[in-house]
């Protein structure tokens, strides 16, 4: 078993550092862009939640080792969606991150771990996103994204919308979410000379939410697509807090 | 959900990365954040990045290598998934 396990870690690390990368043109923030009070300020932001989600994963993983397997899906979705940039209707490119589904799955903290893990290895090995900006990067698309897709699933099964319906819903926006904190993050840390931070941000989101909307979309429906999949193939009480 | 809305959203999927390159021939598909940059130098002229990467893919071609390998390693997992899962309904 240990064996077992060391083998899949060191084919995991020999994985990860070849795969967890991304062009240096998509979404996050630029190794280096944001200055340093900024850069400091996000990582405190996320730091709570990444200690969550490993707390969370080591309660999964602890008591209820069937659910491995699931985790390691909602894993693999973020690695096939981050690596897909598509084209989009402001004629410029951007992925989606694929941190929605597994936010169902799991509750949103897991993704917290999941998505450093990917924004860490993007930034050592593939000049995508960077270390000094991993912060305020993970706090996008690990934190808040996740956060705004389970609170919206939440909310929409509350008011019984149809559950595929508040899975595309849910994961749509929070991935369009992602890219609106980001244009804010950018806003707050390069306000606008004339304009302000409000003007900036605006600008920023011009550029990444705008780009962002279809692809968005485009996430909600593959999430919906799976989570339909995951749903015919799990036993009753597999999925997390039978919120379904 | 049945068949029919699942061949639906995946034509939809389809059309979503096939509009924007025929309504727009001529642009250019490049990243988002590149132009993110433009921004930041038109407002902040005299920031300067204060970090650089430790290590930058060697061309496009490698890059598109990872890309494309990083998508097979996520699909497989996936489907490794998808396959498990049917075996075992199908010998419980």
């Amino acid at each position: 078993m240990i064996k077992k396990k060391k083998q899949i870690f060191v084919l995991l690390m020999f994985a990860s550092v070849l795969l967890y990368q991304d062009g240096v043109k998509a979404m996050h923030i630029m190794e280096g862009f944001l200055p340093v009070k900024w850069a400091l300020f996000w990582l405190v932001a996320t730091l709570p939640f990444f200690i969550l989600g490993l707390r969370r994963l080591n309660a999964i993983f602890k008591d209820e080792p069937e659910k491995k397997l699931l985790v390691a899906l909602a894993g693999a979705f973020v690695f096939l969606l981050s690596a897909l940039k598509l084209p989009s209707v402001t004629g410029s490119c951007s992925h989606p991150t694929g941190t929605g589904l597994g936010a169902i799955l799991f509750g949103p903290s897991v993704m917290s771990v999941l998505g450093v893990i990917v924004l860490l290895f993007q930034a050592l090995l593939l000049a995508h996103g960077g270390l000094t900006t991993i912060g305020a990067n993970a706090f996008s698309m690990a934190v808040a994204g996740p956060f705004i897709t389970y609170g919206l699933f939440l909310l929409l099964r509350k008011f019984k919308v149809n559950l595929y319906l508040s899975v595309f819903i849910a994961t749509a926006t929070g991935n369009l979410a992602t890219y609106v904190i980001t244009s804010l993050q950018l806003g707050f840390a390069f306000p606008d000379p004339l304009s302000g931070i409000i003007g900036s941000s605006l600008k920023f989101m011009a550029i990444f939410a705008l780009t962002q909307i279809p692809i968005a979309m485009g996430e909600g429906l593959l999430s919906a697509l799976i989570f339909n999949k995951i749903k015919d193939n799990e036993k009753e009480g597999i999925l997390y807090e039978e919120i379904y | 959900m049945k068949k029919s809305t699942k061949i639906f959203i995946l034509l939809l999927l389809v059309a979503l990365v096939v509009v924007p390159l025929k309504l727009l021939p001529d642009a250019e598909f490049s990243g988002a954040d590149g132009e993110a940059e433009g921004v930041i130098q038109q407002i902040a002229p005299s920031y300067e990045p204060w970090f650089e990467p430790l290590i930058e893919p060697a061309s496009g071609e490698i890059e598109s290598f990872l890309f494309a390998l990083q998508a097979a390693i996520g699909a497989s997992v996936i489907a490794y998934y998808l396959g498990y899962r049917k075996a075992s309904k199908k010998n419980a």
